[in-house]
């Protein structure tokens, strides 16, 4: 028992410390009506000193903001198992305990996690793996743990080993304010600034292989595309034209990037080669054309338009160079944003004033309205197509908040100071 | 704004008077009179000029400050760069005071917090397109305003509802 109240004070001084390093909080606000019970017992630790990162504190948070799950409070736990002939099955019954997550985490150059996965009810072991990389990727470790369990009792790959970008804003009174576009992991986590800037930041998107972002930065008093390398910190200017220099978009297979400029009058959608920078117009129409996406196959991309009045989806279809439009529900449907399967479709769409995000299903056209709030904005799906992350306010404050494609499960990411805006969910990351 | 002094026509008569002297016969004495009278011209003309240019300067200060009385920031409705009868009545005394110098202008668009950010970059620019437009047409080289959109961006007001909003979707002349 002495022991165990040393762990214990482990733990709270780590989540105290993560609580210090996270920019964004997590409050959850819906979970789905019967969420699986799971134990994450605390990992056991074979390394010197004390454990880098409570392992598995990390994968209890995971699953739980996942709203799939309602994890057994450590405090319960009647017992630390270990290794498989340390469980007794009869103590987790008791805190019906459908599954119950164990492991080992040792450390010497390299961390390594074992995990074991058991059903509770049926006394057997159900999944089993181990992690290993860098000691400093130890959450990113225990995340993909996450992501494997997630897998395993829901039938859909996680995405908690991926990462957010968002434009955070401090406001200066009479002043000019701070914009910050930063980098950290899906749940908040080790937020790293790429850039700060006293002139708007805003649009970062993702390249296909998670190595690179671009973004619009206002740094020279006018818009212009940039593309920053993740890996190497190389910064390029791509564009730097006269009128709108926005949206950036990475094709799925990198070689492409869509933008919108109004250098010939009107804002257009352009297609820009990223090995020799050449433009190639796609619309011409004198609306406004913005907001570009690409479908998942890269044949063609799903843009906001008002050349029908008011804003619509459009699709853009490369070959043809033909335009349909998308949308018909509603008098405002913008900025949509496609889940991998080339289906679902997020988008904001406005109803009785207010700023929503729904769903369109593209093969059934149904529209779905999941969130209430009222100015909701920038919606990003997750690489899973399993969560929307998008920004929204409470009170005057910006807030990134998310809800699952089936309007189930939500949970809010408030940051601790200033404004937070623009999240865009990476796709996933190459080893 | 950035104000430059009406001083060209001064200095074209100054160099005709010197032009005339140049060229008043080969005389000694008759040129020393006309280049006398020439001088005397001058003066008289340039005395004739800087009054004028007094006045001028005058007037244009007077336009300008007419133009600083109705500020330099026109409001528009809400998902509409159509400049309002007050945002055109406002400009008129920009593009007086305008008229009388060479000075260059940056026009800021901006708009509301509501729709999508990248929706409403576009809806700014064409809210100072339209600005522009209006001042081209009114004999304002389009060479002289340059445009910039900021979108939702910059707020001058950080709340939500209509009273900020108002303030908020403009066009700022700089």
């Amino acid at each position: 028992m002495k022991r165990l109240s040393k762990v214990f004070v482990a733990t709270v001084l780590l989540i105290a410390a993560l609580g210090v390093r996270a920019e964004l909080v997590i409050e959850i606000t819906q979970g789905v009506d019967n969420p699986t019970a799971i134990a994450v017992v605390p990992f056991g630790w074979s390394g010197t000193g004390t454990p880098p990162e409570d392992i598995s504190a990390v994968i209890n948070s995971d699953l739980n903001r996942s709203g799939q799950f309602e994890p057994v409070d450590r405090r319960d736990m009647l017992g630390f198992p270990r290794t498989e002939d340390e469980i007794f099955y009869r103590d987790w019954r008791a805190l019906s305990t459908e599954y119950l997550l164990i492991g080992r985490v040792s450390a010497t150059e390299q961390m390594r996690i074992e995990y074991e996965l058991f059903d509770v009810t049926r006394q057997v072991q159900v999944a089993q793996g181990v992690e290993e990389g860098p000691i400093n990727e130890a959450r990113m470790l225990a995340h993909r743990v996450s992501d494997a369990v997630y897998q395993k009792l829901t039938g859909i790959p996680g995405a908690f080993a991926t990462r957010l970008l968002y434009v955070s804003v401090t406001r200066v009174p009479n002043g000019r304010d701070y914009f910050r576009l930063t980098l950290a992991d899906s749940d908040g986590a080790r937020p790293i600034v790429l850039l700060e800037s006293r002139e708007p930041v805003l649009a970062p998107a993702w390249s296909p292989d998670g190595s690179e972002i671009a973004y619009v930065s206002f740094e020279t008093s006018r818009p212009a595309i940039y593309r920053q390398n993740l890996v190497t910190g190389a910064r390029e200017q791509l564009t730097n034209f006269k009128g709108l220099n926005s949206s950036p978009s990475w094709s799925p297979d990198g070689n492409t990037m869509a933008m919108v400029l109004s250098k010939d009058g009107s804002p257009d959608i352009y297609l820009m080669d990223m090995a020799s920078k050449r433009l190639t117009r796609a619309t011409r129409h004198y609306a406004i054309d913005t907001e570009p996406t690409w479908m998942p196959d890269g044949k063609s991309l799903l843009f906001t338009s008002d050349r029908g009045g008011r804003p619509q989806i459009y699709r853009y279809n490369l070959q043809a160079g033909s335009v349909e439009r998308v949308t018909f529900d509603g008098n405002y449907n913008a900025r949509a944003r496609v889940a991998q399967d080339g289906r679902n479709v997020v988008m904001v769409t406005q109803r009785s004033g207010e700023f929503h995000i729904a769903l369109h299903d593209l093969v059934t056209d149904r529209v779905t309205v999941l969130t209430s709030t009222q100015l909701d904005e920038s919606p990003s799906i997750a690489p899973n197509g399993s969560m929307v992350l998008y920004a929204t306010k409470q009170g005057d404050r910006g807030i990134l908040a998310a809800v699952s494609v089936d309007g189930g499960v939500k949970f809010r990411l408030p940051a601790r100071e200033g404004d937070v805006r623009e999240p865009a969910w990476s796709p996933y990351m190459s080893r | 704004m950035k104000h430059l002094p009406v001083a060209g026509k001064a200095i074209t008569l100054l160099f005709t008077a010197l032009f005339l002297v140049a060229c008043s016969g080969s005389d000694t004495k008759e040129s020393e009179e006309a280049a006398a009278a020439a001088a005397a011209a001058a003066a008289a003309a340039s005395a004739a000029e800087a009054e004028a240019s007094a006045a001028a300067t005058a007037e244009q200060t007077r336009l300008r400050e007419a133009a600083m009385a109705v500020g330099n920031v026109f409001y528009f409705e809400f998902d509409s760069s159509t400049l309002t009868m007050d945002a055109q009545r406002s400009l008129d005394a920009h593009i007086a005071a305008l008229q009388g110098s060479d000075a260059t202008v940056r026009l800021e668009g901006h708009t509301d917090e509501r729709g999508t950010r990248d929706y409403n970059m576009a809806l700014g620019e064409r809210r100072a397109n339209s600005v522009r437009d209006y001042m081209v047409v009114n004999g304002i080289a389009s060479y002289r305003i340059e445009t910039v959109s900021y979108g939702e961006e910059k707020p001058v007001a950080y709340g939500s509802g209509e009273s900020n909003w108002a303030q908020n979707r403009r066009v700022e002349l700089k």
